[in-house]
């Protein structure tokens, strides 16, 4: 076709894709929205009655009720909720009397630290196992692997939390576990992401401190994490180290280690790219329990004292928060691979 | 003066099925030797041998390979492998998946020469772009920033032919170089090998199965069967009077296009059972 | 070295098979099992430790949490509730999951179409909030921790068997079937369900393992069953309050949970690698 160029196709497909991808997120962001907002409705009796302390009035629970807009019908609340959800506004929480967006954007960055610390352990473990477990092909040390990678795999986070606090919390006491940072402590934050804050403030006093009470959850996240990426990295190490191209840079000279990380590495991790990425949402997932077992006070542990309490407006926001990070986490991954990848990459 | 010199190569499986059988050889400096054989003979493994990249189950169990005066073999894994990468040289097989899909062609071609012999990349670079052009790539400087799957596989071939002779090596093994390729594309590759070689002067280890691509090529060659060297000769006494009777079968198994009505003649059986006979003793 | 890893598949498997055995064996037979009533509170024998370390009383052998309670038979007791609900909550999601993911699978068009909404919008919630919500919406009970259970992991199965119905759905045999006059649903039935079984069987296996953590991490939430009844993870959530002064109350039901868990997996694991040569 003339006046096509290569470039401009690659585009019009691209934000073709873009687009899609959109309308179908949205799709799924509304699903949850409705199914979590119709889900907690169900719930035999009147939450605002369980707030108030006994002897309130008739009147003051009708009061109460109406203020948080629940007497009107199921439907008229989803969509006078939808309607503040697109200009920003979430709702009040009725424990927490404050405005749902700014109590669960002040939990995030604590939950987002956790996660990501807990991505990187996973990643350099599950790494370092798969290159050694490919360079060391066929000893023992390989052999090892596979069985401590296996165990990794067949437990979840829950148990590997608690394996953890036992440990290192009361055999020996090397870490914390329980809460986010030692109480005591006077926090010159301006924002609530502690960790980051506390090296670019140079407070590296309180940059362990916070790793200490932030390491044991993230290991247990990432135990199960670096096995499933340890597997599934050696698996695709071994189909690519068969290769011709690797056999051909051994015989220019290249090391066994030379050549696994140089010819290997870079083309067998693509594929292991999109699974980890599904996993990862898997991990956030997790947060929400391992937060809870270790006092960590983020997102997850805010959003089980929110279902216990029945504070519908900010369980549905934190439900919807948790849905948009999965559904972005999950962009983010289908990018990183079209960029990665030049087969795509150039068309 | 020969340059590699293979002295009774005995390589086997793991488990003790022999693949190889008291191999010999030599190639003189400069010089084309031809390897021939059928499927399986193990002509691959005598190039893998020599380059050390034998697969894993398999393992040399004894003999020699001299390389410009060093027993290859009893040199520790390290040295050897640095020396093998500064002298020798492989023309793969299938150029389809001979080069690492996620880098581009230029630093595919001169990594080695900057990692492991030292070379500026400037040099290097040059080199890269000389060589495209002896093997005849229109736009060099654009193929160096392209990725594999960018290019057909007759470029390919080229590319790996021309990376083989980067590092000016005294010995190149091209492991069945045109099997993959287009019969049209095969006999410009042919030439291309040939005339790259006769320019830089180059020992080449040509392996095939097709007598053709040796008669043309090849100044010498050596005849396989199931692991061992049957014959040894030059190129023209060869093809005039073949002294092993598998050679000879060999030779009258080639299709002529000259009488296509001839039909075909594989190896008799008697000539292979004569060649095991042969082996029982000795 | 080949070898030594199929021995050692080989000897996992059994090894989790006998382990999940002595479990059944335990529930079924709790009552003759367990020394002593799970239930009854023994104000008098708090915290005591379990029997090899000084102060314990060999009556409770593995030591009382702060009620006086004995912490085995709360164990034996527990494997009750832990092994019903794998073995029904597991069966459940394996049918609803199973069922759809064929369906959607082999049928492809709209069915395919609502199906895979319906998978991405469930996968976009976080599965242990989804089920803390549900439970607190719906109550404790039995059956709310299987409804619970199977409203949040039938996606696991359908995925996995909506892609091998697909995959089989494309293959020569089914066309035949259909060519010799099979209906589309007698074909579902009869020509790629038999094929699609042992990874059913595989994923049931896992799921019922997902299934005893569930319950446990609910119990911890204090939102399973009920408080007195003994399940692992409700003394295990007390466990990891009174982690200092009593450890054994966390440890030894956190054991049985782990070893559990962890021959739910081996069982499906070494499964899978059994009926990986049949099914390619």
């Amino acid at each position: 076709m003339k006046g096509e160029t290569p470039l401009g196709m690659w585009w019009m497909a691209f934000f073709r894709t873009f687009l899609l991808r959109m309308i179908t997120t949205a799709i799924t962001l509304f699903g949850v929205a409705v199914i979590v907002f119709f889900v907690i409705r169900v719930v035999p009796g009147n939450p605002i009655a369980m707030m108030l302390p006994p002897g309130a009035t008739a009147e003051d629970i009708a009061r109460l009720t109406a203020l948080y807009g629940l007497d009107k019908t199921i439907p008229q609340q989803f969509l006078i909720w939808g309607a503040g959800v697109v200009q920003g506004d979430f709702g009040t929480s009725i424990t927490l009397r404050q405005p749902v967006l700014a109590l669960v954007l002040g939990r995030l960055p604590a939950t987002l630290e956790l996660s990501v610390l807990s991505l990187l352990i996973a990643v350099l473990a599950g790494g370092a196992a798969a290159l050694t477990g490919t360079r060391l092909r066929g000893t023992r040390v390989e052999g090892g692997i596979d069985i401590a990678n296996g165990m990794a795999l067949s437990v979840p986070d829950f148990l590997w939390g608690l394996v953890l606090i036992l440990t290192f919390g009361v055999l020996l006491p090397v870490f914390q576990i329980s809460g986010r940072v030692t109480p005591s402590l006077q926090l010159p934050f301006a924002t609530n992401f502690y960790l980051v804050e506390s090296v670019l403030r140079l407070r590296f006093d309180l940059t362990v401190d916070l790793l200490s009470h932030m390491v044991l959850p993230a290991l247990a996240l990432a135990i199960p994490l670096a096995a499933i990426i340890g597997q599934l990295l050696k698996q695709s190490l071994k189909e690519t180290m068969h290769l011709d191209y690797v056999t051909l840079a051994r015989t220019r000279g290249y090391s066994e280690a030379q050549v696994i990380w140089r010819e290997a590495l870079p083309n067998a991790i693509l594929p292991t790219l999109t699974l980890v990425g599904v996993q990862f949402t898997f991990l956030i997932g997790g947060t929400v329990i391992i937060e809870r077992l270790f006092s960590y006070e983020g997102l997850g542990n805010m959003a089980i004292d929110a279902v216990i309490n029945r504070d519908l407006p900010l369980i549905q926001g934190i439900v919807i928060l948790f849905a948009v990070i999965f559904t972005g986490v999950n962009l983010v991954v289908d990018l990183t691979y079209a960029a990665l990848n030049p087969r795509l990459r150039h068309g | 003066m020969s340059y590699l010199t293979i002295r009774n190569l005995c390589v086997g499986l793991k488990d003790g099925t022999p693949l190889l059988r008291n191999v010999s050889l030599e190639v003189a400096a400069g010089e084309v030797r031809g390897l021939v054989g059928e499927s399986g003979a193990g002509k691959s493994m005598i190039g893998k041998a020599i380059l050390g990249i034998l697969p894993k189950a398999a393992k040399i169990t004894s003999g020699q390979i001299v390389l410009d005066g060093t027993d290859l073999l009893a040199l520790p894994p390290a040295q050897r492998r640095v020396k093998v990468g500064a002298t020798c040289a492989l023309i793969p097989q299938d150029p389809l998946t001979a080069l690492n899909p996620s880098r581009r062609i230029g630093p595919q071609m001169t990594d080695r020469l900057v990692d492991i012999l030292g070379w500026t990349r400037a040099a290097a670079d040059t080199r890269a772009l000389t060589l495209l052009q002896e093997v005849q790539i229109t736009d060099p400087a654009r193929v160096l920033r392209q990725y594999p799957h960018e290019l057909s596989g007759g470029m390919r071939q080229r590319i790996l032919i021309a990376s083989a002779f980067a590092a000016e090596p005294k010995l190149i093994i091209a492991d069945e170089p045109t099997t993959a390729l287009d019969v049209t594309v095969q006999k410009q590759i042919l030439k291309l090998i040939a005339g790259l070689q006769a320019r830089h002067g180059t020992a080449l280890l040509f392996i095939t199965h097709d007598l053709g691509v040796v008669s043309k090529v090849c100044q010498s060659l050596s005849v396989l069967y199931s692991g061992k060297v049957v014959e040894d000769a030059d190129v023209k006494t060869f093809f005039r009077t073949p002294k092993h009777p598998y050679s000879a079968a060999l030779l009258a198994a080639t299709p002529r296009y000259t009488d296509p009505s001839a039909g075909l003649h594989p190896v008799p059986e008697a000539v292979i059972a004569a060649v095991r006979a042969e082996e029982e003793h000795g | 070295m080949a070898d030594a890893g199929q021995k050692r598949a080989g000897l996992r498997l059994w090894l989790s098979a006998l382990w999940l055995l002595l479990l059944v064996l335990t529930a079924i037979f709790a009552p003759v099992l367990a020394p002593k009533n799970p239930l009854e509170q023994d104000l008098m024998s708090g915290r005591l430790p379990p029997f090899w370390v000084a102060g314990a009383d060999p009556g409770f052998l593995l030591g009382t949490d702060s009620l006086g309670r004995d912490v085995l038979s709360r164990i034996i007791f527990g494997s009750r509730i832990a092994l019903s609900v794998a073995l029904i909550a597991g069966a459940s999601t394996c049918v609803i999951g199973a069922s759809l993911g064929l369906v959607a699978g082999f049928y492809r068009g709209w069915v395919d179409i609502i199906v895979s909404r319906l998978i991405d919008i469930w996968m976009a919630f976080p599965p242990v909030l989804f089920s803390i919500l549900l439970i607190a919406v719906i109550g404790p009970g039995l059956v709310s921790i299987i409804l619970a259970i199977v409203v949040i992991d039938w996606t696991r199965f359908a995925r996995v068997i909506r892609a091998e119905a697909m995959a089989q759905g494309a293959m020569d045999y089914v066309a035949s079937a259909r060519v010799a006059g099979r209906g589309r649903f007698g074909t579902m039935l009869r020509e790629i369900l038999p094929n699609v079984l042992p990874i059913i069987v595989v994923l049931l296996t896992l799921e019922m393992g997902i299934a005893v953590i569930v319950e446990a991490i609910l119990s911890f939430v204090n939102l399973s069953i009920s408080t007195d009844d003994p399940t692992w993870g409700g003394m295990i959530s007390e466990g990891r309050q009174s982690i200092h002064q009593a450890w054994w109350v966390l440890v030894f039901p956190l054991i049985t949970l782990f070893l559990t868990v962890l021959s739910f997996s081996q069982l499906g694991e070494g499964l899978k690698d059994r009926f990986d040569p049949v099914l390619r």
